[in-house]
Order: C-alpha cells, then structure tokens, then sequence
C-alpha cells in the first residue's frame, strides 16, 4: 500500500489547502516550524528512556517502566516512532507506516472521517507525513488493560505531525490513553495531530487524552470518530497544564442504530493560555445518545468551550453541560452550546453556567467547618473530578491523578 | 397563657441554670441585612441541654436570626452580642462558630456543582475519628443512594432535610440550629426527620460531658410532637414578643393566627 501514501488524489488536495485557513482559531504560520524526519533510537525496552521524560509521560498517564497493566504501548518522539509493542492477543499496535505496509485495507481508513482538506493542518499532516499510531481491536478481542500511546514534542521550534487511526471490529473494546507531553524546557513547538477512530458494530472505546505541553506550544488536534450501530464511544480530555493555544473540535458520527458517544473534558486556562476546545455529535441512527459534559476553569487564560449535538433520526437523545468557572484574574471563559433537530420526537438539551465560585457555595461549606481555603478547594476540586460513566477503575484514577497533581497550584 | 417577654430580655430567671458555661446567650442583639436592620434587640437564652421552639409568620425574621448566630458574614451585628459557652463569638467567623459546636440544617441550602454528599458529611466530621461512618449515617437518615450524588442537585424538599441532618449528625455540633425542618416533608418522611432530630438534640455527649441545646424554627409545630422543646418564642417583626411554653404557644398561634401576639408586643411596649 506504498502507493496510497503517494496517491496523487490525496497529495493534490492537500496541496490545494495547503494555505487554507482554520474554521476556528488562530491561523497559525507553519513554515516557522521545521519539519524534521530525523529518526530516534527505536528502544526494545521503553525502560531504557531517559528518567526525566519518563516523569513527563508519567504525569500524562503513560507509563513506561512497566507494562505489566497495559495491553499495549506505542511511543513516538518529535517525528519519529521510539516504541510500540502489546501484551495481548488480538490487540494490534503499531507506527502507522506499519500498518500501511502491512494491510492493503487501510485505504478504507484513511482519510475517511477527517478530510485532507479541513485545513492547512490536516493538509500539512498529509505532504509531511511521517508518524503516528495505528491501534486496532480484533472482533470481539476485550482490552484487559489500557493501551497507552505517548506523543512527545522533544525539538524546539519542530512541528510534530501524527497521523493515527485506531479500529475497533465488530464487539471488540479498546480503552487507549494517549498521553501528549513537550519537553521540560519551555521551547516553541507545534502539534498536529490527525485521528480517525472507526468503531464498528457493538464496539466499545474509550479514549482518554491528557495534554501536557509547556507555554510555548501550539496544539492543533484534528480528531473525528465514527460509531456504527451499538457502538460506545467515550471520549475523556484533560488539559490542566499551561499551553500556548490549543484548539480542536473533535468530532463523532453515530451512523448506526442505539449507538452512544460521551464527551468529557476537563481544562484550565492558566495565564498566557488560550484554549478552544469543543465536541461535535451526529446522530444519524434511531436511538442514539449523546452526552457532552465540559468544565473549564480559567485562572487567567482565555477559554472557548463548544458544544454541539445534531440530532437527525427518531428516539434520539442528547445531553449538554458546559460550565465554566473563573478562579481568577483576567480569565475569561466563554460557552457556546448549540443544538441542532430536524425531526419531531427527539430529545435534546443543554445547561451553560459561567462565573465564579459563588459565596452562598463557599459559606455552605465553612457552616460544616472547613475554612474558606478549604471550602474554595473542595467546591475546584469537586469541579473538576467528573463521574466518568463506562470508564474503567484505572482510568479514572488516572485522570483523577492528573487532576489532582496539577490542581494543587491553584486549589 | 403566654408570658409577655420584656425586649431587654429576663434571661437569668431562666430554671434550669446548672450549665452556665455551655449555654447560648443572646443579649440585646440587632441585625442588619444589607444595611436595612432586621432583628431589633432580640435577647435569649438556652440553658445546657435544652431546645427552644420559635415561631413568627414569614418574613418576621427568624431566619434572620438563625444565620446570625451561625455567624454568616452578610448578617451585620449592629448591637448586643451573642455569647456561647462562656464565650463572645460575636465577632467570630462563621467556620469558626461551626468548629466551636454550632451547626445549622437550611431551609434552601445551595446546589453545589460537582461536590458530593458524601464530601459535604466528610467535612462535617472534621479530623475527629468518629465512632460512625458515613455509610453508617446515610443508612440512618435513608441517603445511601444519595451519597455519591452532586449535593442537593434535584434533590426533593424531604432529601434536602435528611441530608442536612445527616451532616448535621456528623457534625455533632451543641448547638444545633433547626430552620423549618418539617417543611416539604411529607407525612412518611416527618416521623424519621423526628427520629433524626431528636438524636441529634437528645443525645450525651460523653467525650464532653455536654447535653445539646437546639433553637428550631417550626412553622407548622409539627416536629413539636417528636422533640422535647422547653421554651417557645414568637418573633414579629423582627423582635420576639412572647416567651411562653412551646405548646401554649402554638394552641394560640392556631386559634388565633399571630393576631393575639401582635396585642401582646404592643402591651408590653
Ligand atoms: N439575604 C437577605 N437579603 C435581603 N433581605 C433579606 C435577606 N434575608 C432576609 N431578608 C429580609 O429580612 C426579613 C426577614 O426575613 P427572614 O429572616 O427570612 O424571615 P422568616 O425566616 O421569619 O420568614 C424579610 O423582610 C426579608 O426580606
Ligand atoms: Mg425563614
């Protein structure tokens, strides 16, 4: 399948969007970031990785000295695939390269559910492609474990540019965590990542994404899913660490019958940051469901939450909550849910609440005891630490962790 | 009969004087809310292991008084002190006033967004081990399923009240203040709410050799039948004018509305 790589079909179409601004967000100059391919040692034993970047991709859930409770790992540093290996039959992880020199199929997976030419981002992914993950669950093969992927931004001034695509078969369950972290230094760097997730009939993933980049560096997801009849998807986004710009509108299509997709995110705008960040569902199948659940704090970073559920068949119901609160300074925080039926007999709503903590919130609080930095910390910390319906025990502790270990400046 | 109280208060005739020190003194206090006075020289007093009944119709000022005492800062004292256990707390802050025994069960507590039941019953507890668990006191006051769910999010009028008196009973506070806590419950609820604050009131506290004294706010007299209230006061218009026995009180109140306390205020003026 070398030649789908070069097919003129898709190279041509990204050249023509080559220049072709985002919908949303800062239009960012990709030529002032270089395009390395440079290759990195590719390590057997992922222990063998230096112990600070081991720590980074620690606090991004991923971890890297052992294994042992996860059913797969895929590691690629700036540009280049450092590892990939899995513990478990019928689990397939690989860098996407692989995959294309492997499966002849794969044309039916690429470019399917995110167009080459959204923007000059997916455009630029596709003339610089050179890494990314392919995950993929056989038919009815269960991960026991999460499989991890960590993309880590090492390079100052690189831009990383991934391309992943994760498959679910029919009745299989994927729980991946995906880990993106930048060096320690407080170095530029721009992230394009492009994701399609298919999952088929009766499949089960849950995706959970913890970013933890540095001040200077500019992230632009490019992420859409599509779910056939029965499906799951779940979907779990942190971002409590400071970033340059961050934005990203993934998107999910339920194509099948009683099909459900969860969005959650939890993000803090720290100052100097701003964040954009949204979650498209379609519901194309009668009896889909759709939740999308966001909490945004700003402690002085500027925050944009979206949301929008589009309901286009009977029996389906969908579900919105976007709050935001300011902790402090010059924050701001803006939500925008929408809605979208074109039938009678489907359910869809939405709650949106911006401001700060309430004083009436706080004094509840202080009457059972707690001072009132004790109260202010209980009501973030309970703000923050969303009820992930379907995600299995050792994910939630690790997006509780996260949360915690960065919350702790603020809280 | 009611016994007419003069507004400076007879508080030290008050029988049952044993526990000076662990007892509420309310002397001559006024209240302002939001710059506009609510309480007018109010005075009371509640000896060591009693409760005391206070009725008024809405807006007299009851819940005025109840959030004093708890200490919340929009309550102004503008005059007179409030003195518990031997000490003037009348400048204390409202977590110290709750970490010093006092706690409170609200008439609309707050939903707060993302923190659970569960959390708020921690917090009641404080760093004392306690002999109870908080499943233990959720199955008593009948939350358990409420436990891991948003504090008061949909919560139903009857869930409000057993989830305050579930915190309040981890809390243990010695003073427990009660803001119609019969109101919206129904007729199955009110006899457990009545188990539920009766402990709270009637228990020992061995640990510190203390009774627990109450101040209920009871519109309807309802909970009068399953706590032991030895005091009653009426509150118009932000001052109390009667001090009687509870149960006197309430007969009057249901036979002739608030009419007869408002001859009486003016008698005694
Ligand atoms: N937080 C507040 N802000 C403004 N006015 C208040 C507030 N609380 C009470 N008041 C006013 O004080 C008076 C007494 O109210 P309240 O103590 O709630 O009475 P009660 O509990 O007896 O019904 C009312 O006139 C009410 O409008
Ligand atoms: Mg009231």
């Amino acid at each position: 399948m070398r030649d789908m790589r070069s097919s003129n079909a898709y190279r041509d179409k990204a050249r023509i969007a080559l220049n072709k601004p985002p919908a949303i967000g800062d239009d960012i100059d990709i030529d002032a970031y270089a395009s390395s391919d440079e290759a990195v040692a590719y390590r057997d034993d992922p222990t063998e990785l230096p112990t600070d970047i081991k720590e980074q991709m620690l606090d991004a859930g991923v971890v890297v000295d052992d294994l042992s409770h996860r059913s797969g790992t895929f590691i690629q540093m700036d540009n280049a695939p450092v590892h990939s290996s899995t513990s478990q039959e019928g689990i397939e992880v690989m860098a996407l390269n692989q995959a294309l020199d492997k499966y002849d199929w794969m044309s039916d997976y690429w470019w399917r559910v995110v167009s080459v030419d959204t923007d000059k981002y997916t455009a630029n992914v596709e003339l610089n492609q050179n890494s990314g993950y392919f995950i993929r669950a056989l038919p009815g093969c269960k991960s026991i474990y999460p499989v991890q992927a960590c993309l880590y931004l090492d390079k100052s001034r690189l831009a990383q540019n991934a391309h992943n695509v994760v498959i679910a078969e029919e009745g299989s369950e994927l729980h991946i965590i995906n880990g993106c972290v930048s060096g320690s230094g407080e170095e530029p760097g721009l992230h394009l990542g492009v994701s399609e997730i298919y999952i088929k009939r009766g499949a089960k993933v849950t995706f959970t994404m913890i970013h933890n980049w540095n001040s200077e560096v500019e992230v632009r997801p490019r992420t859409a899913v599509i779910v056939e009849e029965d499906g799951l998807f779940l979907s779990n986004y942190v971002l409590m660490k400071p970033v340059h710009s961050l934005q990203m509108y993934p998107s999910a299509r339920c194509v099948g019958e009683n099909a459900t997709v969860r969005f959650n995110s939890v993000i803090v705008a720290t100052p100097g940051s701003s964040l954009d960040v949204g979650s498209r569902v379609i519901l194309d199948g009668k009896g889909d469901r759709a939740e999308i659940i966001s909490r945004a704090i700003s402690t002085g970073g500027s925050v944009i939450t979206r949301g929008y559920i589009e309901g286009n068949a009977p029996e389906v119901k969908g579900h919105m909550e976007c709050l935001g609160l300011i902790l402090k300074g010059e924050g701001a925080i803006h939500a925008i849910p929408e809605l979208k039926g074109t039938l009678s007999g489907i359910d869809l709503s939405h709650e949106a609440a911006v401001g700060k903590i309430k004083e009436e919130e706080v004094e509840y609080l202080m009457s059972r005891g707690l001072t009132r930095s004790e109260a202010t910390a209980t009501i973030v910390r309970g703000f923050l630490n969303v009820d992930i319906e379907g995600l299995p025990p050792m994910l939630s502790a690790e997006v509780s962790r996260a949360v915690e270990s960065s919350g702790e400046d603020f809280m | 009969m009611l016994i007419p109280t003069p507004s400076v208060g007879i508080w030290v005739s008050v029988t049952n004087f044993g526990g000076y020190m662990d007892m509420l003194e309310i002397k001559g206090l006024s209240v302002a809310v939001e710059g506009k006075e609510i309480l007018k020289d109010v005075s009371l007093h509640i000896a060591d292991g009693e409760t005391h009944a206070l009725f008024g119709p809405n807006g007299s000022g009851k819940t005025t008084l109840l959030m004093a005492i708890m200490g919340f800062p929009k309550y102004k004292v503008t005059r007179g002190k409030i003195v518990f256990g031997g000490r003037d707390i009348t400048r204390a802050s409202l977590d110290e006033r709750a970490r010093l025994g006092i706690g409170m069960s609200f008439q609309r507590p707050p939903v707060v967004r993302g923190v659970k039941t569960r959390d708020m019953v921690s917090a009641a507890m404080g760093n004392i081990a306690g002999s109870v668990t908080i499943d233990e006191l959720a199955e008593k006051a009948d939350m358990t399923e409420f436990l891991d769910r948003e504090i008061n999010y949909g919560f139903s009028g009857g869930e409000i009240k057993r989830s305050e008196l579930m915190q309040l009973l981890a809390q243990k506070p010695e003073l427990t203040l009660l803001d119609e806590p019969e109101s919206g419950v129904d007729l199955v609820n009110i006899a457990l709410i009545g188990r539920l604050i009766n402990e709270l009131l009637e228990k020992d506290y061995p640990m510190r050799g203390r009774r627990c004294m109450g101040l209920v706010i009871t519109h309807t007299g309802h909970i009068l039948n399953y706590i032991n209230a030895s005091t009653g006061y009426v509150m118009l218009d932000g001052e109390v004018s009667c001090k009687g026995d509870p149960h006197e009180i309430l007969a009057s109140i249901r036979k002739n509305g608030y009419a007869q306390c408002v001859t009486c205020l003016t008698e005694n003026k």
